[in-house]
């Protein structure tokens, strides 16, 4: 096995091997284990739920900034936990209990703040009971900070549909903005000191915000020039009658959504509700495909659904699954009581199912040989990668050049990279679009809405 | 390619164009190099090419640009970008997403090209501009000259015909620098690329244009031609036409080979000027005088460098065994009025410095001992640690290991208010120092900083920057105005220490030469100077001493002449020139002719 790991490392370019499972794998996982986390309070299983999140992270998360924010979430937990134990503490808990651990002195509240206790008893169950409950949001949280680590968040959104793609850049310029903002603070921060002025403090703080807010709109104005530059938002031509039915069906749908949900939730809608949301979700989603026919973006490397990602997707989807049937089952394994205190069992089945959730350790590229099936997945992929690679590279010495020639001359060589013809076919006319001026610099495509769009911008 | 008909830009609530008749066109495949001082409309000259120019900035646009024949007027930014690349002065506000190989590819994404034809030459691309290495990483770990390529990349995916490069070797050190021009060379030669190129480093540029489009002044009418005829007639030059036009050649040499070529009449002569014009120079003795070290030592030894050992490789190898003895003996009456006062108390002194910046350690074991009066320039690589130095001589950043002393005290454990008057930094960006709506406001709040006297720092303003309006904001100052206010603010304190991060950052050549005059000056009065850069120029113009950092540590630390001629990336072009002799500027030069 270890021999097979060596050799996909040097094979593979590195850049998407880490994130070559499809994002929205990892995050069904993750949000798998977080449903399976709502289904109890057994802090045994919790801390096995944790573990095995955690164990995953740890073997197959990629190294790169984002990647980090594992131990933020971590650290968020942990303030829920001692948050919630607190409140506890200070407010006291419903639960009845006898065991009393501390009596605080009570804060008399006036008559109308009836209901609320400030001090008094702290009982163990009620202690037992917030902990439980805190160690189940924890967990949560955990399972989120995992899919955060295991696959970047604006990976994600570049799996939107085409419509929405530029609402989803701005998503991600927007995330890119929080770090830049924060380094230019400690820049004028910097500065203040150098000015001789103090630079801790509140008041440090808020002397640098106006020149920090004014950076990042002068930083936005250029990013948004640059992008301009760069052919963002470019629309191809869609006919009158198709962009009108998009807006129809949109439109229809959304309203559709809102009726069917109304319908769902009212006692008397009951007969009409899901019908009508189906088809109004059915409706905005064909309008939202036909909108993205006005975009003639196109997707580079798009994450592919692999047998890894559906694996790794099951894996989260089958603990979830199997922790909502053992609650219904055996409500009492998955919560224990806390009236009267006993300790909490393990309850094996239930166990056993939250072990599921570690299959991607096994599964996902960066950790360890799985079973048959993934050997058989990775391998196929490096033989693919290794192959168009080699073809490049055939392609780029064979025109007898150097490596300079290799920018232009790599398309007209590059039949010997004959994986298929439709890449043959479409290297050629890189070719001459590139060598022709007449035509324009109408970048080569095969999907009819981009050569409509080409034919919109050429003025003869 | 590129046609400008009797252009004329108009920014709104500016009374005048801000360029007016601009008249001409870039035939295909042709590098076409703008040059002019700052403020003469460059930057708008290329907005107009990529159509940012009036869609995005506003302004009214009279004439005609045409691009590829598409007319800039009907087509908007965004439907050139097919045609034309555009790449700013600041790589990083350029970047859309956060990876390499993501940033290639967003422009072609954008275009829709299909996903095969797009793998293909993001991987071409790679190859190309060296990158291939680097496809993973994220953008913000990336050292400047990396970031420019992939910036430079992310529009060449696209496959432009035109490319336009606002400026794209200024933040850059010498040998990043190189890189990035070799990579523009390269498309122009290979690919046939259109290029259009704003520099003010012109000494870096001008021996790759084909052509040089010159502004000479703000509203004055362009002038376009071959570049040794442009360059003959330019307010700004690289030092290498400064040297040839003192010399008289004719065509002008634009490269330091060509001028190499044709300097041995010069190098001759420049030898019997010294060798009897400069009665106090001689004491270069014979021996390692022919490795050209040290300035005083051309007085004595020049002339049978000039007769014997006029090939380039001579200087080379004696230059180490050499080097002491110039040291020891050599010394020219500037350099022997700074050392002097070498053996007294030194401003600053810096003892096995260590600075950890999570894993990377960007300071390694780092010694140096500043004396009043001196002028250091801290050179090397972007990302050798410079400004880390400069950072922990003021207190910004906390030595993992060493010591720090400056002026008697420790900067990051001393209160700001205390420190502020015993060094002082510029930082990169000027602006970060600057408030205030106004500059007698900024000067008022300067003199409160400083506890000194009111108006001490206007009376500073006033000598630096002549002629500036009270009621100026600083924000619409020049570069070089905004770092000669900054300058004053920190002097304001008068600081025995003047640290400078990059000072000539987009400063034009005249705007260079006052604030070298002003330091000169900071210099004479006894103040010890340390700049930051990677202007070879500016170092040959005004230090006395020269560190070399490379990945934290210092790797030279010397007289300018010494460390300066023995690196081919470090070394001036007059030095080039005129090498095995050991002449810095195109002034000395100037001086010893007279």
């Amino acid at each position: 096995m270890a021999d097979r790991e060596g050799a996909p490392g040097t094979a593979r370019p590195r850049g998407h091997s880490s994130l070559a499972v499809h994002p929205g794998a990892w995050w069904l996982w993750a949000l798998g284990l977080g449903t399976a986390a709502t289904r109890t309070t057994n802090p045994l299983l919790l801390a096995l739920l944790l573990a095995v999140s955690a164990y995953v992270v740890t073997t197959c998360r990629p190294d790169t900034p984002w990647s980090r924010s594992y131990g933020a979430f971590l650290k968020l937990a942990l303030a829920v936990i001692v948050l919630r134990l607190l409140f506890a503490v200070v407010l006291g808990s419903p639960i009845p209990g006898t065991h009393i651990v501390v009596t605080l002195p009570e804060v008399p509240l006036p008559h109308w703040a009836q209901g609320i206790r400030l001090g008094g008893r702290v009982t163990a169950e009620g202690l037992l009971f917030a902990a439980y409950d805190a160690l189940r949001l924890a967990t949560l949280l955990v399972c989120v900070g995992a899919a955060n680590a295991l696959a970047s968040p604006t990976r994600l959104l570049k799996a939107l549909p085409g419509a929405l793609y530029e609402a989803g850049v701005a998503v991600v310029v927007a995330l890119t903005f929080a770090p830049n903002l924060i380094a230019d603070a400690r820049r004028l921060r910097a500065a203040r000191r150098l000015r001789g002025r103090p630079d801790r403090g509140l008041r440090g703080l808020l002397h640098v915000g106006l020149p920090v807010l004014e950076g990042a709109l002068e930083r936005s104005v250029a990013l948004a020039a640059a992008m301009d530059a760069r052919g963002y938002g470019r629309t191809a031509d869609v006919p009158a009658p198709v962009r009108r039915t998009t807006a129809a069906l949109t439109l229809g749908g959304l309203l559709g959504v809102c009726a069917g949900t109304y319908g769902l939730l009212t006692e008397a809608g009951g007969s009409y509700g899901m019908p009508v949301l189906l088809a109004g979700s059915a409706a905005a989603l064909a309008g939202l495909w036909l909108g993205g026919r006005r975009t003639p973006r196109t997707r580079y490397r798009p994450d592919r659904w692999t047998v890894r990602a559906c694996l790794i997707a099951g894996s989260g989807a089958t603990v979830a699954a199997l922790l909502t049937l053992a609650a219904s089952a055996d409500p009492a394994a998955l919560h224990p009581g806390v009236i009267p205190l006993t300790a909490p069992e393990l309850p094996l089945w239930p166990a056993v199912a939250v072990l599921l959730g570690l299959l991607p350790a096994f599964a996902a590229p960066t950790g360890g040989g799985g079973g048959r099936e993934t050997a058989v997945a990775l391998d196929s992929d490096d033989a693919r990668t290794s192959l168009s690679l080699s073809a490049l590279r055939r392609g780029r010495t064979s025109p007898g050049g150097d490596g300079a020639g290799a920018g232009s001359s790599s398309a007209s060589a590059s039949p010997s990279a004959s994986a298929t013809s439709a890449s043959v076919a479409s290297s050629a006319s890189v070719t001459s679009a590139a060598s022709d001026p007449a035509s324009g610099a109408a970048p080569p495509s095969a999907s009819a809405s981009v050569k409509s769009s080409l034919s919109e911008e050429q003025p003869s | 390619m590129i046609r400008f008909e009797s252009v004329s830009v108009t920014y709104d609530g500016a009374a005048e164009p801000t360029v007016r008749g601009i008249d001409f066109e870039v035939p295909e495949g042709e590098l076409v190099l703008l040059a002019g001082p700052s403020g003469v409309g460059k930057s708008t000259v290329l907005g107009a090419v990529s159509g940012l120019v009036p869609h995005f900035t506003g302004g009214t646009l009279a004439g005609r640009v045409t691009v590829a024949g598409r007319d800039t007027r009907t087509h908007k930014p965004r439907e050139l970008a097919d045609v034309v690349g555009t790449v700013g002065q600041d790589p990083l506000s350029h970047f859309v997403t956060d990876t390499v190989e993501d940033e290639l590819a967003y422009g072609m994404e954008s275009l829709g090209l299909p996903p095969d034809v797009m793998r293909r030459r993001v991987e071409e691309t790679l190859d190309l501009l060296g990158l291939a290495p680097l496809r993973d990483r994220p953008l913000a770990t990336l050292s400047g000259g990396q970031q420019q390529r992939v910036a430079i990349g992310s529009v060449l995916t696209p496959h432009p015909r035109v490319l336009v490069l606002d400026e794209p070797t200024s933040a850059l050190d010498p040998a990043a620098a190189e890189e990035v021009l070799a990579v523009v060379q390269r498309l122009v030669h290979d690919l046939g690329t259109t290029v259009l190129m704003a520099e003010h480093r012109l000494e870096r540029v001008v021996q790759y244009a084909d052509r040089i489009a010159l502004l000479p002044a703000p509203g004055a009418p362009l002038v376009v031609g071959a570049p040794d005829e442009v360059m003959a007639v330019s307010p700004v030059c690289p030092p290498v036409v400064e040297l040839g036009r003192l010399a008289g050649w004719t065509p002008l040499p634009l490269t330091v080979r060509d001028a190499r070529r044709r300097a041995e009449p010069l190098r001759e002569r420049l030898a019997e000027h010294a060798g009897d014009g400069r009665p106090g120079a001689g004491a270069g003795d014979a021996g390692s005088g022919d490795s050209g070290l040290g300035v005083g030592e051309r007085a004595g030894t020049g002339p049978a460098v000039a007769g014997a050992t006029p090939a380039p490789p001579a200087k080379t190898p004696p230059h180490t065994s050499a080097g002491w003895t110039g040291r020891l003996f050599g010394r020219a009456s500037r350099r022997a009025a700074t050392e002097a006062p070498a053996e007294s108390a030194p401003v600053a002194e810096v003892t096995g410095l260590g600075v950890r910046r999570g894993r990377v350690e960007a300071l390694r074991r780092v010694d140096l001992a500043l004396s009043p009066g001196e002028t250091v320039a801290l050179m090397g690589r972007n990302g050798a640690g410079k400004s880390t130095l400069l950072g922990s001589l003021v207190g910004l950043v906390r030595p993992t290991s060493g010591t720090v002393r400056v002026g008697g005290v420790v900067p990051y454990r001393t209160p700001p208010q205390e420190l502020v008057r015993r060094v002082g930094l510029v930082p990169q960006e000027p602006r970060d120092l600057l408030y205030a709506e106004t500059v007698a406001a900024e000067c008022a709040a300067a003199d409160r900083d400083a506890e000194a006297a009111p108006g001490t720092c206007r009376a500073l303003v006033g000598e630096l920057l002549p002629g500036v309006a009270d009621g100026t904001h600083p924000r619409d100052l020049s570069e070089g105005q905004r770092l000669a206010l900054a300058l004053a603010v920190v002097l304001a304190a008068r600081p025995p220490l003047v640290l400078l991060d990059e000072p000539t950052r987009g400063l034009d050549y005249a705007a260079k030469a006052r604030l070298i005059t002003h330091l000169r000056a900071l210099a004479r009065d006894g103040r010890t100077i340390v700049l930051a850069t990677h202007d070879v120029e500016l170092a040959a113009e005004l230090a006395d001493r020269v560190v070399l950092l490379a990945e934290g540590e210092v790797i030279a630390d010397g007289p300018t002449a010494d460390v300066v001629v023995s690196s081919p990336s470090f070394a001036p072009q007059v030095t080039k020139i005129l090498a095995p002799q050991p002449w810095l500027t195109v002034a000395q030069v100037r001086e010893a002719l007279r």
